[in-house]
């Protein structure tokens, strides 16, 4: 069952991303900018937590589960360290993907040689 | 000139795949696809958290596994023929993300290992985490007031 509300959530979040690149020309760059910010406030009102729970991955594999792992993490930091979580949260949450990101990606790049442009 | 070109040529590689297709079915394969990403991340959890594995690490773990495979999926060239159908269902899921990053480090490493490789690789991600990260702060700021 997690697995049919995750394909349709995430697919759903898919598609509304589509119609943005189909109807308005946004780079995929935009996109993403625009996806997790519209997480992070989403989360933020209190809306999108309930997207999360009935649609797991489907809701935190698109970058709109970025900004709600943020948010997340910057309100659980508020909560235990005051004022000062208000920075430390955010990254402190979403650090393994940024790390693992940042990391392969180098690794990727010392490895492998760009592909010949036609 | 050329720089321009290939930055250029890499954030719209999605929005030139197919000028005249039609909405509907850019959608019914952006869902396909975004949805069986989701799907795997699906079972990545699943699979971690019936061994007893806390929220926070089993979404850390699916995370770094999902880029992980984004990563090698970009580097062997497959993640932009994905792309190429797919548009929003590869672009919008943290696999995107991933192919942002590892994309331009590969493309650029020819332009030096610090300007090039180094900083290239932020040429979309940079952006996502300055916007991310401070909308964050901007919530987190307004909850603190709040509490």
């Amino acid at each position: 069952m997690s697995y049919l509300t995750a394909f349709i959530t995430g697919g759903i979040i898919c598609a509304i991303g589509q119609i943005l690149i189909d109807k308005t020309k946004l780079t995929s760059a935009r996109i993403l900018v625009a996806f997790i910010v519209a997480g992070v406030i989403l989360t933020g009102l209190g809306i999108y937590e309930p997207i999360v729970k009935w649609g797991g991955a489907g809701a935190t594999v698109p970058l709109t589960g970025f900004g709600y792992s943020l948010v997340k993490g910057v309100i659980k930091d508020v909560n235990s360290y005051g004022f000062l979580g208000i920075f430390t949260g955010g990254l402190k949450a979403t650090a393994g993907g940024i790390a693992a990101a940042v990391f392969f990606s180098l690794l990727a790049g010392l490895i492998f040689r760009p592909k010949i442009k036609t | 000139m050329n720089q321009q070109f290939t930055k250029d040529e890499y954030s719209k590689f999605v929005d030139k795949k197919s000028p005249n297709s039609h909405l509907a079915k850019d959608m019914a394969w952006a869902f396909i696809v975004g949805g069986i990403i989701c799907t795997i991340g699906q079972g990545i959890m699943n699979f971690f958290t019936a061994r007893g594995l806390p929220k926070e690490t089993v979404s850390s773990i699916t995370s770094i596994l999902l880029i992980l495979i984004a990563v090698i999926l970009t580097a062997l060239d497959l993640y932009d023929s994905i792309g190429k159908r797919a548009g929003a269902g590869s672009v919008v899921p943290i696999t995107g993300f991933a192919n942002s990053i590892a994309s331009p480090a590969i493309e650029y490493k020819t332009e030096g290992y610090v300007m090039g490789l180094g900083a290239k690789m932020f040429t979309v991600a940079g952006p996502v985490l300055v916007y991310g990260i401070s909308a964050s702060i901007v919530v987190g700021f307004i909850y603190f007031l709040m509490h």
